[in-house]
């Protein structure tokens, strides 16, 4: 039992010195701000409590120590000086050093932990005359101050756009979806408005919604939202009350109040039956969707208020493989699901199609929820970067900060381990080859401290990573230089400036003109590429004189894909959903005439195109009209031929074994309902392969051409 | 696949700060320095169209009316860039179906912001 304790412990201590080390380097920047001065204190104070409870007495005794002084500081007794920062930062590495060692300390640490505690002193010493008598000893745990509790407002929101809303370019839905993100949010579409078929006009608005909105917003924010819209719409919020102050209230009071049933006819209603709504709705008082959206109102309230009393048991810790069983389970769950799907199809059963689109729907909610659970904010990985950020400046004798955005951005627990290694790589460029000297700088009327960010966001099923600084810029001369060296691209080939950015990719190019301990040490940003491909993500530069931006787009999850079912020969394969652009059809006489060329024309652009039937060598005979999937990849597009398109399928990847690790063109596989296995292609190698095949094809041709850059974009 | 922006301007200096904030938030971004050439590079599909109010030859709120008036144009979000926050020309650009507005000058945040508004 004590056992479970100690771990629980060295779990919570390791994410306290995070939070320590990333409160530490914001106050580096504002160091006044006692906000912060009170996180540095409280992640002290856990670390030292909790540790002397589970026996880690070296970790208590020590952090003890510099509790004492952020308490000095926290009574304004002792000034935060880049000292004290640099000299907690270092003990904030002893206690990492010592949580590793548990409770065998070696003399190497025993000595480290000493020279930090006098330094220490030094710097307490003038403050700390009366420090003794404060704080005599290891005192019980003090619970820390409660967080301010923000007034957070409870809104009803009507909204009715007007019917020719949509000829406004609006989506009335992105509307309500901004709402939702901010804060607790129901919503209820009210669709009596919408009429039967016949008389239904695809290009009017028939809904109206009603909102319920838990958030710390004013009613101006939450106006602003709509603020494209007004004159377009009728709006009207009303604030039901501080959130935590809202009591629960009956039915028929909330409609009364919302203005939908009068007084008098609730009072005659409720002197007959308890049922009230339905009684209403019976009796032809209020509309039976009016009800219902009081009782959203009602549920929301009970939500809200819920979601206040027990304030602790608000999050669980489970083991990660815990959670990987479940996904895996629910992965099989999945092709189960779409097996069922495929014989109520061929069943033509009513009754069991019904039932497996209920079945579809449930596991679609079950899959994004499973999802969501490995789903972790990027912030934490943001939080390492400070430091690194901190000790490389330090260190090439730059000045540098770290602006982050989209800290709360959730990207799969995976996902967030595989990018670690190339932002890393990202930012360790960015300062030791972007940013420049403060005297640099100055001279470029630059301000003499460079700037780096850092941020994520979503965008669909991806979420986009930049890190951009506001150096020099690509140098784009050397990279020219460097290319020629290499003999990637002939001295006289005319390149655009965004084709020489995308050179830096090239494996083994690197053009550092000096080889620092930093970076520049043969390993360049064709690893992080590779990284990022193997994410199935993209790497984009932006590169200009006042600074370069890396920009990478990354897909949710590693572990489903949305694909689109293809078949070649009786065999099943799968395209990733979010490479394809669109699927034409191939006459079998118009591939065979352009056969040699294997370019297809697609409303007057040219797309080379693959026959993946060849390239598999299928040998059967195809169908008398073949389908192209156009793909979108970051060589450009690029068409892939097949027999036959099946449809779009949820796929859970499965890795492939060892033995085709050299199979580049295969990402994994899945497998389907029936219980065939489909390979999942990956559609940046099939085109890479393409392309590269014509270019050999042009080079046969002619010769002179073969200097043509092999890197496009 | 990432959505298509066409931003349309007569200062190419606009038209860079545009297109590079948007490139660099992923988003594909075509050019046009005014109305009529606008319309012939909408023959691509297009997500949005950011478009300066005040252009030589066809303005903002023609090339609004225009995109309105098309059967396979007319539910294209149209936002448009403008120097002044004069009540009637908003009226105006709302009148002639305009999805929202931006008012010079403005900071990358907030273009991205109304972006992100409009094409969700």
């Amino acid at each position: 039992m004590m056992d479970r304790q100690r771990e629980l412990y060295l779990e919570e201590a390791a994410e306290l010195i995070v939070e320590l080390e990333a409160a530490l380097l914001e106050l580096e920047t504002s160091p006044q701000d006692q906000e912060l001065i009170g996180r540095v204190f409280r992640a002290l104070h856990t670390i030292k409590g909790s540790g002397a409870m589970f026996g880690f007495d070296a970790i208590a005794a020590f952090t003890h120590r510099l509790e004492e002084a952020f308490d000095l500081v926290r009574e304004d007794r002792l000034r935060v000086t880049p000292d004290l920062i640099n000299l907690t930062l270092r003990a904030r590495d002893h206690i990492k050093g010592l949580l590793q060692a548990g409770n065998l300390q070696t003399p190497a640490l025993v000595a480290s932990g000493e020279q930090i505690l006098n330094e220490l002193d030094v710097i307490v010493a003038p403050a700390s005359g009366q420090a003794a008598a404060i704080k005599p000893a290891l005192s019980g745990a003090s619970p820390a101050p409660p967080a301010p509790e923000g007034g957070e407002f409870t809104y009803r929101l009507r909204f009715t756009p007007s019917a020719d809303i949509l000829l406004s370019g609006t989506n009335p839905l992105l509307l309500l979806k901004e709402l939702t993100q901010m804060g607790e949010c129901d919503v209820l579409a009210h669709v009596d408005g919408i009429p039967y078929l016949e008389d239904f006009d695809p290009e009017q608005c028939y809904t109206r919604w009603e909102v319920l909105l838990t958030a710390r917003a004013g009613e101006d924010e939450i106006r602003d939202v709509f603020i494209f819209v007004e004159g377009r719409s009728e709006l009207r919020v009303d604030r039901l009350g501080l959130a935590r102050e809202l009591q629960h209230t009956r039915i028929g009071e909330i409609l009364v109040e919302r203005g939908d049933v009068s007084a008098e006819d609730l009072t005659t209603i409720l002197e007959q039956q308890p049922k009230i709504g339905q009684v209403l709705v019976k009796a032809g008082l209020v509309p039976e969707a009016q009800v219902e959206a009081a009782l959203l109102e009602q549920e929301h309230v009970k939500n809200v208020r819920e979601r206040r009393t027990p304030e602790a048991a608000t999050t669980l810790r489970v083991p990660a493989s815990k959670l990987d069983n479940l996904v895996n389970v629910v992965g099989e769950l999945v092709t189960v699901q779409a097996r069922l799907s495929g014989h109520a199809l061929r069943s033509g059963d009513p009754e069991m199609t019904f039932i497996s689109e209920e079945v579809e729907r449930l596991t679609e909610i079950l899959r994004d929820n499973t999802m969501s659970l490995r789903m972790l904010p990027i912030g934490e990985t943001f939080g390492r970067f400070r430091r690194l950020v901190h000790d490389l400046s330090l260190g090439l004798g730059k000045k540098v900060e770290l602006v982050t955005a989209g800290a709360e951005t959730e990207l799969d627990k995976t996902v967030i381990e595989q990018l670690q290694d190339p932002l890393v790589h990202l930012i360790r460029n960015a300062i030791d080859h972007g940013i420049e000297l403060p005297e640099q700088r100055l001279a470029k009327g630059k301000a003499e401290t460079g700037r780096i960010t850092l941020s994520a966001s979503h965008s669909g099923a991806f979420v986009m990573i930049t890190v951009s600084d506001d150096g020099a810029g690509l140098n784009r001369e050397g990279i020219r230089k460097r290319a020629v060296e290499r003999g990637i691209i002939s001295a006289e080939a005319a390149l655009s400036d965004q084709e020489l950015d995308s050179m830096v990719l090239a494996p083994g190019f690197s053009t550092a003109s000096k080889v620092t301990q930093i970076s520049g040490r043969g390993v360049g940003l064709d690893v992080v590429k590779r990284s990022i491909d193997q994410l199935r993500g993209e790497l984009t530069i932006q590169s200009s004189p006042v600074g370069t931006a890396i920009s990478l787009r990354i897909p949710l999850t590693l572990a489903i894909i949305d694909g689109l079912l293809v078949s070649i020969g009786g065999c099943y394969y799968v395209v990733p959903l979010a490479n394809i652009m669109e699927c034409i059809e191939l006459a079998r006489s118009e591939g065979r005439e352009s056969h040699d060329a294997a370019i297809l024309h697609v409303r007057g652009e040219l797309v080379p195109y693959i026959r993946l039937r060849e390239r598999f060598r299928i040998t059967s005979e195809p169908p008398a009209i073949e389908q192209v999937i156009i793909a979108d990849t970051r060589l450009g597009k690029c068409g892939l031929v097949v027999d036959r398109v099946v449809g779009d399928h949820h796929t859970v990847i499965k890795k492939l074994g060892a033995i085709y690790r050299e199979f580049d063109e295969v990402s994994g596989a899945t497998i389907l309902g029936d219980g065939t296995v489909a390979l999942i292609l990956d559609v940046n190698e099939l085109a890479a392969g393409v392309l590269r095949e014509q270019e050999r094809r042009l080079a046969n041709a002619e010769p002179a051409l073969a200097g043509v850059p092999r890197y496009k974009r | 696949m990432p959505k298509t922006i066409i931003t349309v301007d007569d200062s190419a200096s606009i038209r860079q700060m545009v297109s590079f904030t948007l490139r660099t938030a992923g988003y594909e971004v075509i050019e046009a320095a005014d109305g009529e050439q606008a319309l012939e590079r909408l023959s691509v599909p297009v997500d949005l169209v950011i478009t300066d109010l005040h252009m030589p030859g066809m303005n903002g709120i023609e090339l609004l009316k225009k995109i309105r008036s098309l059967p396979s144009l007319k539910y294209l979000p149209v936002v448009l860039l403008t120097t002044e926050s004069h009540a009637d020309r908003v009226k105006e650009a709302k009148g002639a179906g305009a999805t929202g507005w931006i008012v010079k000058p403005f900071g990358t945040q907030q273009l991205l912001a109304i972006v992100q508004k409009v094409l969700g």
